[in-house]
């Protein structure tokens, strides 16, 4: 290559001024080989938390950047899917497995279900696709597939208006169960966010697992639940459904907000299983992520 | 005074076989499973030799005080962008340890995180807090980053319409504005033209004044000496001691041009067409017959191409470089003579090229050799050979400048 810089002066260093940190009072970095476990550095998480919100911002305007409709997509992609399965369900008789109107009853369903989706899928492929964050760059890399979450919460919240206002077309008060919303969605957020850490660490050091994704996102739709009544199966079917930790969260969500029966095995699965999965979740990533840069 | 970066005993390994590597999906799960298990056992995950690893850096160690401007220089693939990553905390290193005092900023690549979609103004936050910047931070530079980048006019477009040169003077822009006590450059100044690479080293040259440190990998030796107050040379992974910027150059220049003994057919070059290698010599003599002669001396070359079956008419450079890998002259068949030619297809084409007299600072320079079809370089051959000139007292004065002073030595009458 050739820089046809002309001249640059040589200047000699000057005394540092006053009003800058003397190098003895900052905080030394030392870097060297970590073996084993390695700590999260909550510090450094918590200093760096603007890039986050950078991340999930930068996240949502390109996704609505150049569409037409704009947001409009996040509410019609849900809206249209529960129009589908409403129309399925109806034809197939599966209206009179619920209480509620079953239009409310998909969409109940839809909603948590849409939010694990958009989890395992972006969540997982976040690292893949954003490469150069990983080889050119430090910075903490658990924001990666941690941003894909709060987009997807954003999304959620939007089609969860859409949601409010359908309770008020049909009609239906949302069930007094519904102040435990907030500990579901902590639940569906632990969840979601478990499975991004360890499918996006796992998606770098092993190429399949990007094709897996959509295929194990699909499959987890209809073993869940997620928008048809499981009442449509005999009850020792139902019993199997409960050790799948999705199904937990899924009923959890009908149980809230249209009083369905609380499934409680299943919940406590869920619970159990989330937690688990965000703890070794974060802990592979972490144990992954020193190789990151070298696969990447 | 401590060092602010102490770099000790680093050695970084890449795994090239695949020992411990799951390949399929079963093992990969299998993997995950015992991994929270590993850390019971004390799972040892260190290299040992014989196992198919490569050492990208071994047993790096020097340290780099406070104000300092420290070039990294190298051949490609000597250690030296693998080391800066590995200050940059990109990837652990496999050996030693490192320590550094104060705000790194590292810019391994101009517009790392830039989304193409994404406006310039948004790209400027979204760089700025990827870099390390906080919101508050940014806001209160952002005027002095537009200004740098000289993109005004186009703050709200997408960076995806931005010409390249207005891509990389918005990123550099932002990066040069994060204020670092210790900056970490690679060869970024590469892209963008000399009027923005000039502003660049300006304002590296500014962080210097405000004795911040900066660790800066070039392959130009004219930035390197321009900013650089010394230099350290990698060769093969390992490091030399830390020493003055002209020594280190020098060093570095002769390992450039020593290829060794190899023959002249042998040596790496580069091609348009893969094809076996045309030039295969070059004989250079100066009146007393060797490749040393005295400023203002003559000199020939003689290029030899075999099997030159290339058709149509063909073009021959012959560029000298000196010690600072500045391009001084060009002896072409095209404009000191317009004399296109054909080769010999099988055959042996030598081409000679007389200069009566080459009037250049005392000093060693290079010999390029490059062939076109007119429209692309179908071999370039860097470094072919090197020609060392004398010192020759021309004007009597017993004097003549340098080689740091200028590149040619032309006569002239001063009267007052």
């Amino acid at each position: 290559m050739s820089l046809s810089v002309t001249q640059v002066e040589l200047t000699q260093p000057a005394p540092a001024d006053a009003s800058r940190a003397s190098p003895e009072t900052t905080r030394e970095l030392v870097i060297r080989s970590r073996k084993g476990w390695n700590p999260i550095d909550w510090r450094e998480l918590l200093s760096h938390r603007e890039l986050l919100f950078f991340l999930i911002w930068r996240d949502v305007k390109v996704k609505y950047k150049q569409a037409i409709l704009g947001f409009a997509w996040a509410i019609l992609v849900p809206v249209i899917q529960v129009v589908l399965f409403t129309f399925i369900g109806n034809a197939a008789g599966f209206n009179s497995k619920t209480s509620a109107p079953y239009a409310l009853y998909v969409y109940a369903g839809l909603l948590p279900w849409l939010f694990l989706s958009s989890s395992i899928t972006n969540g997982g492929l976040s690292l893949v696709n954003q490469q150069s964050l990983l080889s050119k760059i430090y910075l903490p890399r658990l924001f990666i597939p941690a941003a894909t979450i709060g987009t997807a919460l954003i999304d959620m919240l939007l089609s969860g208006a859409v949601f409010a206002t359908m309770f008020a077309w049909y009609g239906f008060p949302p069930s007094s169960n519904v102040v435990y919303l907030p500990l579901l969605m902590l639940l569906l957020i632990t969840l979601g966010l478990g499975s991004a850490f360890i499918l996006s660490a796992l998606t770098i050091n092993y190429r399949d697992v990007r094709f897996l994704i959509p295929f194990l996102a699909q499959v987890l739709m209809w073993i869940s639940a997620a928008v048809y009544p499981p009442r449509i199966f005999n009850p020792q079917q139902m019993g199997w459904l409960d050790f799948n930790p999705v199904y937990g969260v899924i009923c959890g969500f009908r149980t809230a907000l249209l009083g369905e029966p609380l499934q409680l095995r299943a919940l406590v699965v869920s619970i159990i299983f989330s937690a688990v999965l965000l703890v070794w979740g974060s802990y592979y990533f972490k144990k992954a992520e020193r190789r990151f840069a070298d696969i990447a | 005074m401590s060092p602010v970066i102490s770099i000790n005993r680093v050695s970084k390994a890449y795994r090239i076989g695949v020992a411990h590597q799951p390949s399929n999906l079963r093992e990969a799960i299998m993997d995950l499973v015992r991994a929270p298990l590993r850390r019971l056992r004390k799972y040892n995950e260190n290299f040992h030799e014989g196992e198919d690893a490569f050492w990208a850096l071994r047993d790096v160690s020097f340290e780099v005080n406070r104000g300092e401007v420290v070039g990294l220089i190298g051949r490609n693939g000597a250690g030296k962008s693998t080391l800066l990553k590995v200050l940059s905390r990109i990837t652990e290193p496999t050996e030693g340890e490192i320590r550094m005092r104060g705000r790194v900023s590292s810019l391994l690549e101009v517009g790392t995180g830039f989304h193409p979609e994404l406006t310039g103004r948004e790209n400027v936050y979204l760089n700025g807090a990827i870099l390390g910047m906080r919101r508050a931070e940014i806001r209160r530079k952002f005027d002095a980053i537009v200004d740098f980048a000289e993109v005004g006019r186009f703050l709200d477009t997408p960076v995806k319409r931005y010409s390249s040169g207005m891509y990389v003077r918005l990123a550099f822009a932002v990066a040069a504005h994060l204020d670092p006590e210790i900056m970490i450059v690679d060869e970024v100044l590469a892209v963008g033209d000399a009027a923005f690479q000039k502003k660049c080293l300006g304002k590296m040259n500014d962080c210097v004044k405000q004795g911040r440190t900066i660790l800066f990998v070039s392959h130009s030796m004219e930035a390197v000496s321009g900013l650089c107050t010394s230099v350290v040379l990698m060769r093969d992974g390992r490091n030399s001691e830390k020493m003055p910027v002209d020594e280190g150059i020098k060093q570095y220049l002769s390992m450039l041009g020593d290829n060794g003994d190899v023959p002249l057919a042998q040596k790496p070059r580069r091609q348009y067409r893969k094809r076996d290698p045309i030039f295969t010599g070059l004989k250079i003599n100066g009146p007393d017959g060797g490749k040393i002669i005295r400023t203002g001396q003559s000199i020939t070359f003689e290029v030899e191409m075999t099997d030159l079956h290339e058709p149509g008419e063909m073009t021959l450079g012959i560029a000298l470089y000196n010690e600072r890998n500045q391009r001084v002259c060009l002896f072409h068949t095209m404009y000191q003579q317009h004399m296109p030619f054909r080769g010999i297809p099988g055959g042996v084409k030598r081409l000679v090229c007389e200069v009566p007299s080459l009037p250049l600072t005392p000093g060693t320079y290079y010999v390029d050799l490059v062939l076109t079809d007119g429209y692309h370089e179908l071999e370039r051959l860097d470094r072919a050979d090197k020609i060392e000139i004398l010192f020759a007292d021309l004007f009597g004065t017993g004097k003549l400048p340098n080689i740091r002073q200028c590149n040619v030595i032309l006569p002239c009458r001063w009267s007052q």
